[in-house]
């Protein structure tokens, strides 16, 4: 029961945080955004690692928690780097701006 | 607690700091590129304070060891490859990939717990609800998410049209069946878990896919977005269901972050999130208005008309369309630019918040090609100038630049915002054909006196242009 207690405030406070947070960005940057965004929502990788430690001989529980490791690092690894593609054309260009 | 938990606890809230910072970070243009990878610094260690406790306590055996690198080698590899290789164009189709992905991994984490439970929990306490519940919505949210990303991104590589029974009334009895479906194999879930489960997973993976299909193209960004927030949705029910309060805070910020953006993105077309949901596509709707939409009165023109044109001008203003990105002409518009200015000319970008096929698409695409950050003018601020610009070059850009959005209330465009390019005093527009734009509607703007087509690839046309403009000797200064 603590657990769900904190976990339901955890839950309530993590999203106001994501509302404020996004509430200000230009128009620009809605691509990278949303792409690094998705790129977080990858955390389940952390779900899946667990999966895997917790019941090291259950070989279907191992197989699962393996591929669903597997998306979510295509998710995570994919996603930053993708980002940060995006991104570097700007940083580029600010530069540029202040010489 | 003992160390290693210690150590755990610590680096989890340190990776829920970096990860608020690297959110808050990607909103300014100066930081993002720091924050992108601030946010993947804290998911690196998210993942060895994981490690750390489980090493520190039950220990982690070789077996697990080498499935958690074959599956991190595998999903990592790819991963990186993808990223490498796909082009700028096709961001909105790779992040709904990466996105139907991270639904997919969430799935079967609670799929994997429904069958082999972590822990035994007493049968009829709240926990035991709560870990039913949360992995009903982990299966249900991940699947929609999942199948929806994929048909999402078929639709926008154009592997999938929109078949026409989705267009009529049925779709609603179809995903209604499918939602029912739905609820009855989850509220059976509660007597206990069994494989009532793989009904739930296939009728909310045809669900995913009922949903997504009827929308039409011009609608995708949102719902990729949308489905973005499923995403975390799905990562912070899987957060209930291994009992990680990181993931739950990870994916309630992610959740509710695709949230706001699928606001703002509705807001720039003018839609609201239920008539894209379920209003179908756009050209549907419209088609008894089309069927009278045969164009006349259409002028066309040479490269060597619009080059003559453009020496005479003073200001110029560019602008970029989903075309523009499909024909990869981003370099070769910078070059035209490039001649222009040598000559003095003033050139501006007028960037559409829905221009291309995602909020930024196009800012992406001309900084890509050394397009200076201060010529991209928002919509607001390029719309007043638009009676003081000689010439508008509207680069394979159609709904957004369509007159009808102010002037006809019958049209479904009709009080979409929409640069006003017509108040200029001529207009070239640079198109493949006549046929209608992602919302198949209509644009008056191809009739207008003042309006000229220069039809073909924008890169093979804007290759020509700067050809005629070489020639006239134009930026030789």
């Amino acid at each position: 029961m603590t657990f769900l207690n904190e976990a339901l405030w955890v839950l309530l406070l993590g999203s106001l945080l994501g509302l404020e947070l996004i509430g200000k960005v230009p128009p620009t940057l809605h691509t990278p955004l949303m792409s690094g965004a998705n790129a977080i929502s990858g955390i389940t990788m952390l779900a899946a690692l667990t999966l895997i430690i917790k019941v090291p001989d259950n070989p279907p529980l191992l197989l699962i928690g393996s591929i669903s490791l597997g998306f979510a690092l295509f998710n995570v690894v994919g996603g930053f780097l993708v980002t940060d593609r995006m991104l570097a054309m700007f940083s580029r260009k600010s530069k540029g701006n202040r010489k | 607690m003992n160390t290693p938990e210690l150590l755990k606890f610590a680096i989890d809230l340190i990776a829920v700091l970096l990860l608020a910072l690297g959110i808050k970070g990607l909103s300014k243009v100066r930081s993002a590129r720091a924050a992108n990878r601030i946010a993947a610094l804290a998911m690196a260690l998210a993942a060895i304070g994981v490690l750390i406790n489980s090493v520190g306590n039950t220990g982690i055996t070789i077996n697990s060891w080498s499935w958690i690198i074959i599956g991190s080698l595998i999903g990592g590899v790819l991963g990186v490859l993808t990223a490498q290789r796909v082009p700028m164009t096709a961001m909105p189709e790779t992040v709904a990939l990466f996105n139907g992905c991270g639904g997919m991994s969430s799935l079967l984490v609670a799929l994997g717990v429904a069958f082999y439970p972590l822990e035994t929990i007493p049968n009829n306490s709240v926990d035991n609800l709560i870990e039913t519940l949360s992995i009903i919505i982990s299966i249900f949210v991940g699947a929609i998410t999942f199948s929806g990303s994929i048909i999402a991104m078929a639709k926008l590589q154009g592997w999938l049209s929109t078949p026409n029974w989705t267009q009529s009334k049925v779709r609603h009895a179809v995903n209604i069946t499918f939602a029912i479906i739905c609820l009855i194999a989850s509220i059976q879930s509660f007597q206990g878990i069994n494989n009532v489960i793989f009904l739930l997973l296939i009728a909310s993976l045809l669900l995913g896919i009922g949903v997504t299909l009827s929308i039409g193209g011009a609608d995708m960004p949102v719902v990729i977005s949308l489905l973005n927030s499923y995403s975390g949705i799905a990562a912070a029910s899987a957060g209930f269901v291994v009992g990680s309060q990181l993931l739950i805070v990870a994916g309630a910020m992610v959740g509710a972050a695709g949230l706001i953006l699928t606001q703002v993105m509705c807001k720039g077309m003018n839609r609201s999130l239920l008539s894209v949901l379920f209003g179908g596509s756009l050209s549907k709707n419209s088609n008894n208005k089309s069927k009278d939409g045969e164009y006349k009165n259409i002028t066309s023109c040479s490269s060597e008309e619009c080059a003559l044109t453009l020496e005479a001008a003073e200001r110029v203003v560019i602008v970029p369309g989903y075309g523009l990105a499909v024909a990869q002409a981003q370099h070769t518009l910078r070059e035209v630019t490039r001649l222009l200015e040598a000559e003095g000319i003033e050139v501006s970008y007028a960037i559409h918040p829905v221009a291309g096929r995602m909020p930024g698409h196009m800012n992406v695409l001309l900084a890509e090609a050394d397009v200076p950050y201060e010529q991209l003018k928002e919509m607001d601020v390029i719309n007043p100038e638009f009676p003081a610009t000689d010439v508008v070059l509207v680069l394979g850009a159609n709904d957004v630049v369509n007159p009808q959005a102010k002037n006809d209330p019958d049209s479904p465009l009709y009080g979409m915002p929409v640069l006003d390019v017509n108040e200029a005093k001529t207009i070239f527009v640079v198109k493949r054909g006549m046929s209608a734009g992602y919302s198949g509607i209509k644009n008056d703007l191809f009739e207008m006196q003042n309006t000229s087509m220069l039809f073909g690839d924008a890169k093979k046309v804007l290759a020509d242009l700067m050809v005629e403009l070489k020639e006239l000797g134009i930026g030789k200064k």
